[in-house]
């Protein structure tokens, strides 16, 4: 062989096509960023996600199933753990789903109070979210600032309920009479605690204060934009075909709200504007939970203005059994559409309970969302979703 | 033999000047940012939780050297040795004070007054590469490795930045020693405005910037992101080994902030007060006083930016920084050819 044949060689030996195998990467589920227990088990080429698949089910506690052997009173208990950061909201539609199937209604003031509850609810998820989503991209200080206000929130959702997270305050035909309270009417002495409403239109002032804060700490920041904005972008097409709903939903430019479109509660006697962005990338998402706040809090204050006096619990019998039949209830959770699909054969415990979870829903989404994403990105996307293991696996 | 022992002083003095320095540093930058976050800090070693650092650095001294199954043992011993090594030598070349006389002997308070004092430091800040590539590398895991392929690309393309911006104080002084270069800092300019580098500002803004992409520092902590690489390089390292890199990265925080005051800010220059006998502490304590400002900058950037993306942080270097610091060379050069030998058509 000459020289020239065997540089000849050596030439297209080299020339065949390196192919570099995908490292598979296990995120999770122990990961600082993947919220609890997800676990996604992406192929990435160097930075780059070629594909990822999410692997749900480590934090499964069997709510569906321990649901058929509870009362429909004792289930309360449970729900408000399937989505702790928001208790009371994920309360809220499972009663009204149980009050529909039995024909109960709740007295008007019983209304309000899980009206006001629910939107405190809402502020304490979504300060949750504004103070998580900028420690996901590096920012620690956001962080400190906003959990201290939800602490407001939280204490005012204690000092009704008795309970910060796991208020379990709802019952089949109203509500729990709180202990300590001021008399509203001659019969009931158990009502809302004296001077709650003072507190809460002042906690209502702080929480305008933070948000104007996060806007200069984090939504003007150069760094925080270079970081969300374009990137995650879910058009309304595929954000209806993944079933996202919630801020997720209405930051792709779907202005669909339960609270307008349903007006369960007392939600079609109050004034609000349903936030939606037209984008679809991680920082509408962003922006429509820090408006929904100022929102939230425009909702409080006039409930507080029109909340009537009266009882808080509707006549119902000793023991609660439920007609046979079937009902789906479902409600605005600070994260999205909450369902509770209700069977009842009759008798005092549910024969089946379906749990439209808002999380799940709205992961569904990650393996089209996140292919060919980078990994800073996933952690950016997945933040922006706001979901909460409990809520997934419920 | 006596230069030997006073180079051993001189090493052992730097070395426990950095010690103790890390020590505070530590505790500085926790308080600080509490803060500024609303939280107290530590406040049970010691007086103000001054002692958290040295009860931290005891704890991990006796914890258990975890080494994984599948590590490449020689790189991953020595990963953490040569991050300290590299972040250790680096200070030796820093003056912290005006030149002491005793018995008649002028003595430089610096660890090695070298005449390639720059050239040095640049050496070793790119060795100091080497300590993150090779931990991430010889980890034997996922998570280290992305963050070993980041630090590589960051440090290097950072490294080229932080030396062109060097470029103009090396053409001002006309050295590259750093006891000439804050000797010519001294006095004032016009008789007010104190005679510092700082007139290269694009040179300082670009070497501040370069500086927090070399020690890692937020916002360009891409290579240990806690939230997307979990721990980036030292991710699979405990014990002492992990301790090792914590001081490195802490001194090279101190480091770049003793190289920022004395290359732009007139390192020990300041005024003097007082007799002889106590004279000399003062230009010590201008030194510190100007690192420490540094520091506190670095540790209020952190608490209050959020991460840089990869790709944003490589296009940021290369496309922005780089440009800039040779444009700005240009011009320098062509003021300083006019200061030194007039108008090209005169």
């Amino acid at each position: 062989m000459t020289s020239r044949e065997m540089m000849h060689r050596s030439e297209s030996a080299v020339s065949i096509e390196l192919q570099t195998p995908d490292m598979t990467l296990n995120i999770g589920p122990q990961h600082p960023s993947t919220h609890g227990v997800l676990r996604l088990v992406a192929k990435v080429d160097g930075e780059r996600i070629r594909e990822v698949e999410p692997v749900i089910g480590y934090m499964h506690r069997g709510y569906e199933k321990l649901a058929e052997v509870r009362t429909y009173a004792q289930i309360t208990a449970l729900v408000n753990r399937i989505d702790w950061v928001s208790g009371f909201a994920s309360e809220v539609p499972f009663i009204l789903g149980v009050e529909k199937l039995m024909g109960v209604e709740a007295p008007e003031r019983a209304q309000w109070i899980r009206l006001i509850l629910s939107e405190l609810a809402r502020i304490s998820s979504h300060l949750v979210f504004i103070s998580s989503y900028p420690l996901e991209l590096g920012a620690t200080t956001p962080l400190m600032h906003s959990l201290r206000e939800r602490e407001y929130i939280l204490e005012l959702i204690e000092e009704v309920t008795g309970g910060r997270f796991h208020p379990n305050f709802n019952r089949v035909g109203g509500v729990k009479s709180a202990y300590g309270g001021g008399s509203t009417t001659k019969k009931q002495s158990m009502d809302l605690p004296a001077g709650f409403f003072k507190r809460t239109s002042e906690a209502m002032d702080r929480m305008d204060k933070i948000c104007d804060d996060i806007d200069t700490l984090v939504t003007g920041n150069e760094l925080i934009k270079m970081r969300t904005v374009g990137v995650g972008i879910i058009p309304p097409d595929k954000a209806l075909e993944f079933g996202l709903s919630g801020p997720n939903l209405r930051a792709s430019g779907v202005a669909y709200d339960l609270r307008k479109s349903d007006s369960y509660l007392t939600y079609d006697q109050v004034e609000f504007d349903v936030v939606s962005r037209p984008g679809g990338d991680c920082y509408d998402r962003y922006l429509v939970r820090l408006h929904e706040v100022r929102e939230s809090v425009k909702i409080i204050r006039q409930a507080i203005d029109m909340i009537p006096s009266g009882p808080l619990q509707a006549k119902v019998p000793r023991v609660l059994k439920a007609p046979k039949g079937h009902v789906y209830s479902r409600a605005e959770n600070p994260k999205g559409e909450f369902g509770y699909y209700i069977v009842s054969e009759g008798g005092k415990m549910p024969y089946r309970l379906k749990i439209r979870s808002t999380s799940f829903s709205n992961l569904t989404i990650l393996p089209w969302i996140l292919k060919g994403q980078l990994i800073p990105d996933l952690v950016a996307i997945m933040g922006s979703l706001d979901f909460v293991l409990g809520d997934v696996d419920r | 033999m006596s230069i030997f022992i006073e180079a051993a002083i001189r090493a052992v003095f730097v070395f426990g000047f950095l010690l103790v320095t890390v020590i505070l540093l530590v505790w500085v930058e926790r308080k600080f940012v509490s803060d500024l976050q609303n939280r107290v800090g530590p406040d049970r070693a010691g007086p103000w939780g001054i002692l958290q650092t040295l009860a931290d650095g005891m704890k991990s001294f006796f914890k258990e050297s975890i080494r994984p199954t599948n590590v490449e043992v020689a790189l991953f011993v020595a990963a953490p040795i040569i991050a300290l090594m590299t972040a250790l030598l680096i200070f030796m070349v820093v003056p912290i004070g005006a030149p002491v006389e005793i018995n008649g002997t002028e003595y430089a308070l610096v660890g090695a007054d070298l005449n390639v004092g720059l050239l040095y430091v640049l050496a070793l800040s790119s060795m100091a590469v080497y300590a993150i590539v090779f931990a991430g590398w010889a980890s034997g895991s996922k998570y280290p490795l992305l963050g070993s392929v980041r630090a590589s690309a960051q440090m290097i393309s950072y490294e080229a930045a932080m030396g062109l911006s060097l470029v103009p104080v090396v053409l001002f002084a006309g050295s590259t020693s750093i006891t000439t270069i804050v000797e010519q800092q001294q006095g004032t300019f016009l008789g007010v405005f104190p005679a510092w580098n700082i007139v290269l500002l694009p040179s300082f803004v670009i070497f501040l910037i370069s500086g927090f992409a070399e020690t890692n520092r937020a916002p360009f902590d891409l290579v240990e992101a806690e939230q997307e690489i979990v721990g980036g390089y030292h991710t699979e390292y405990s014990g002492f080994q992990f301790a090792l890199f914590f001081l490195a990265e802490y001194i090279a925080v101190f480091n770049i902030s003793a190289l920022t005051a004395v290359l732009f800010l007139g390192g020990w220059s300041g005024p003097v007060f007082g007799p002889a006998w106590i004279a000399w502490v003062w230009p010590i304590g201008w030194f510190l006083l100007k690192t420490w400002a540094i520091v506190l900058f670095f540790v209020w950037v952190r608490a209050s930016l959020p991460r840089m993306r990869y790709d944003h942080l490589m296009s940021f270097g290369w496309k922005k920084l780089i440009p800039v610091s040779l444009a700005w060379i240009i011009l320098v050069a062509i003021a300083i050819g006019i200061r030194d030998f007039g108008l090209p058509w005169s």
